[in-house]
């Protein structure tokens, strides 16, 4: 399916937000996700069924004043 | 000694809030931040590169939440709802956290906050549950309007974001003093630490700072710079200054001198 993650379109082969994550190595790490335009705690990563065209951001910490 | 500094329900050993944008790498930055005694400390929220390795180091490696209380920003945020959006992403990235600086700024040279946005974003946030610190432009009239929306701190610049130029205004910051019952802390500006100082004479309950610290030729000694300029301006703003006066005055009794 086709997602587009932080602005970029995408195809990948997963069903859920977690494996997605676990795909980019990110899962587990300090992140925050939006799926399509709603934030998902990291508990309901595991059950966020992805969908062809769903847009993702995937946010970190950096520095900045 | 120095009295503590309550922001919203976060009570505050250090009134001098910092950034950790600009150093040259994340141990500078962890060794500034040190140095400078801040218990709050600047952070902003961006899209993770995907093309990154993801065990790279990660700012919140070097500055645990659990010993700083982190402030993210919305830095880069041009409209209220972007920043709405940075802050409800922050707070799931910090599990819950909602202390957040807003900041809205306008797409100018000036780096000018845009108050119209601001004060929409900061109206959202409040009902959100958020406890927010607004960085703002140094007019009383906004600074009241953002307390009475709700806001925790009011932060009107000192000088634009990264100038160092020092207050530019300081009848503004006194009249925003006069008029705020919420602390007021001067967010941009500061150039070196006698700018610091001065900002906490004039009875500012704290400064945030970044380019003043991470510009510096040694980030870690201005930061320690820093630290000691904002006890000494707020110990002399609390000790409580002597009047300014024309002449003179003997420092010495001028009675009981030899002949």
């Amino acid at each position: 399916m086709k997602l587009k993650v932080n602005g970029n379109e995408e195809v990948v082969d997963v069903s859920t937000l977690a494996d997605y994550l676990a795909l980019c190595g990110l899962l587990g790490k300090r992140i925050a996700v939006e799926h399509n335009g709603e934030i998902v705690p990291k508990s309901a990563f595991g059950a966020t069924q992805l969908e062809d065209g769903d847009a993702l951001e995937i946010v970190h910490a950096i520095g900045g004043g | 000694m120095i009295t503590t500094l309550q922001v919203g329900s976060y009570t505050l050993k250090s009134r001098l809030l910092v950034g950790t944008g600009k150093y040259k790498d994340l141990a500078e930055t962890g060794e500034a931040i040190a140095a400078s005694g801040a218990d709050v400390v600047t952070m902003a929220v961006r899209r993770t590169n995907l093309g990154q390795n993801p065990n790279e180091p990660n700012l919140l490696d070097v500055i645990s939440p659990s010993q700083y209380t982190l402030l993210p920003n919305t830095a880069g945020c041009h409209t209220a709802e972007d920043a709405v959006r940075t802050c409800r992403l922050a707070r799931e990235l910090l599990d819950g956290h909602n202390l957040v600086k807003l900041e809205v700024i306008s797409k100018s040279r000036t780096l000018y906050p845009d108050v119209v946005e601001t004060l929409a974003a900061a109206k959202t946030l409040v009902a959100e549950g958020f406890e927010v610190m607004v960085y703002t432009s140094d007019d009383p009239l906004i600074a009241i309007e953002l307390e009475r929306i709700g806001c925790v701190a009011v932060m009107p610049l000192g000088a634009p974001i990264g100038s160092g130029l020092g207050l530019q205004n300081p009848y503004n910051i006194r009249e925003i003093l006069d008029q705020l019952s919420v602390p007021v802390i001067v967010d941009a500006g500061v150039g070196t630490a006698s700018d610091a100082t001065v900002a906490m004479e004039l009875g500012c309950e704290g400064v945030l700072m970044n380019t003043a610290i991470a510009e510096a030729k040694d980030p870690v000694k201005m930061a320690h710079a820093m630290k000691l300029a904002i006890e000494s301006g707020r110990l002399a703003f609390e000790a409580g200054r002597m009047p300014r006066k024309r002449y003179a005055d003997a420092s010495s009794p001028e009675t009981g001198l030899i002949e």
